[in-house]
């Protein structure tokens, strides 16, 4: 193996890990939803495609774009504690079906707003020369994008791991996640554990957004489905309701797509997505409840 | 004495089937009562109607002369009564540590806080030294103690337990039963479900017994003085 096949996976690493980082985002808001009231949200998508509009409004405002980014994350999380109160509190003690269809028609009316009110077809956003520029270290040259997406992924793991285990609210989001009715004995609040719960999904979301559209520089009514389709399967393989299974199977599926895509021969590339689906739906035989399963699923098998 | 729990022509239902059908009774200040039956009598169904688990369908609950029927789950321990259920149901991916903390989730102050935790420490000294163990990788016994360690948190003047022996080994249920009657002499009031009834009744003021949903007798202190075994026999031809 040369220098040059060595820079080759380097590079690859980099670009899976960049990519991986937002799928774990965007998997770790479905799962600490799901975790808490058993809702899939397919709407988590539409919270990326407002902060991307933010964003995009910002720009053509003239708001600087370090100020953007925390407006669109703000946006993002607003909006997704705005879907709970309108969306599905009221039917937040349905079957998961219910919730399930709910939260596709949520999304499906946002896409026809955002058509219809903004446009249909995709919108440049102004982001930062600097993100377009790589920087070389060694023999790599690395997009100042993908650093900055693995440096916001990384921080946003890392706050939320310390939240998680350190923070009272956290443990108690954790509480619920395991025991719903038990938390709530505590003193609990659902109401405010589960608004806690689309928050925070909305604020990943929202990062989530940020880190995709500077890739892209553009945002369309459609943005959000692809990466929280890609999430959705990446929460699965990691063990659906599981905050470390979540993050495992996001940066897992990352790998898959960057490597076929940089390593599969040109004739098979057309391939490339049945073949990383299939390699999923092959761990998922083998590990049926996911990577890093939830500990409420081990509870029942108990 | 003054009431301390209350509960009239109490009712619990799972769709059209009723669990408990209209129950009366009264717990008073510093008791230890016991609630016992034999399995779908309706026990753990009127402890979770009165912990706000389940809904109450109809009837009223006084806690203290206040009315908490309709108050959601997460207020009930804040005016001073709550349930270590039946299965323990500790939080297994948390630790024991973080257990406490959410059993102690209502309370603000800081210093109750710590005198909470200290005083669940001196009952279970195990506890102390498994702070930083995951619950679910305790004994059951071990369990059970965090379970009723957990309730204790928030200082409740009113304690229910919901089978606090349930799969417990011998010594564990002595055990148990040992820390009842020193909860009792700390003050505490006890309302108990038990199907150990010979375990209950060596700790019970008074007892309540239950069959299909009613209250089919009720035994007084005075009654349980001199003729425990009376009731004993009484269950066991159920």
């Amino acid at each position: 193996m040369g220098a040059n096949d060595i820079d080759l996976i380097l590079q690859q690493t980099v670009n899976a890990v960049a990519l991986g980082g937002t799928y774990a985002l965007l998997a770790l808001g479905l799962a600490v939803v799901f975790s808490i009231m058993g809702l899939i949200n397919f709407a988590h998508g539409e919270l990326m495609t407002i902060a991307g509009y933010v964003l995009m409004y910002c720009g053509i405002a003239g708001v600087p774009f370090v100020l953007g980014v925390p407006l669109a994350v703000a946006s993002a999380m607003l909006a997704a504690m705005a879907m709970e109160r309108v969306a599905f509190r009221p039917v937040r003690n349905a079957s998961g079906a219910t919730l399930l269809v709910t939260s596709f028609a949520v999304a499906m009316i946002l896409q026809v707003l955002f058509q219809n009110l903004i446009s249909p077809r995709s919108q440049p956003v102004i982001v930062p020369d600097l993100l377009g520029h790589s920087i070389t270290i060694g023999g790599l040259v690395i997009g100042v994008n993908k650093l900055f997406a693995i440096a916001a992924t990384l921080v946003m793991l890392v706050a939320l791991e310390t939240f998680m285990t350190r923070q009272k609210h956290g443990i108690a989001m954790r509480a619920a996640a395991e025991d719903f009715a038990i938390a709530r004995l505590m003193g609990i609040r659902a109401n405010t554990v589960i608004a806690a719960a689309f928050a925070l999904s909305g604020l990943l979301a929202g990062v989530a957004a940020v880190l995709w559209v500077s890739q892209r520089a553009s945002v369309d009514p459609l943005m959000g489905f692809t990466p929280v389709l890609k999430a959705f399967i990446a929460a699965i393989l990691g063990g659906l309701g599981s905050l470390r299974g979540a993050v495992a199977g996001g940066f897992v599926l990352g790998f898959i797509e960057v490597l076929l895509a940089a390593f599969l021969p040109s004739d098979w590339q057309e391939f490339r997505e049945p073949i990383g689906l299939s390699l999923v739906v092959l761990m998922l035989v083998l590990r049926p409840n996911g990577l890093i399963p939830a500990a409420t699923l081990q509870a029942q098998k108990a | 004495m003054a009431s301390l729990l209350a509960l009239e022509n109490f009712k619990v239902r799972y769709g059209a089937v009723e669990a408990v059908r209209g129950i009366n009774l009264d717990i008073r200040k510093g008791e230890v009562v016991a609630l016992l039956g034999a399995n779908g009598a309706g026990k753990s169904s009127t402890m979770n109607g009165i912990a706000g688990l389940e809904p109450v369908a109809e009837g009223r609950v006084l806690f203290d002369g206040q009315d908490i029927t309709d108050l959601p789950p997460e207020e009930i321990p804040v005016s001073g009564l709550t349930l270590s259920p039946e299965g323990r149901r500790v939080f297994s991916t948390l630790t024991v540590e973080d257990n406490l903390r959410m059993g102690a989730y209502g309370v603000r102050d800081g210093a109750v806080i710590d005198a909470a935790r200290k005083r669940v420490f001196s009952l279970f000294p195990i506890l102390a030294k498994r702070q930083g163990q995951y619950a679910g990788t305790l004994s059951g016994g071990q369990q059970q103690m965090l379970a009723i360690g957990r309730a204790l948190m928030c200082n409740p003047r009113l304690l229910l337990l919901d089978e606090p022996s349930l799969g417990l080994a011998p010594l564990i249920v002595e055990q148990v039963f040992g820390l009842i009657a020193t909860l009792r002499d700390q003050g505490v009031t006890i309302f108990l479900v038990e199907q150990n009834v010979a375990g209950a009744l060596t700790i019970a003021d008074r007892a309540y017994l239950m069959s299909s949903g009613q209250i089919t007798r009720h035994v007084t202190a005075d009654e349980m003085r001199t003729s425990g075994s009376m009731v004993e026999s009484y269950l066991g031809s159920q």
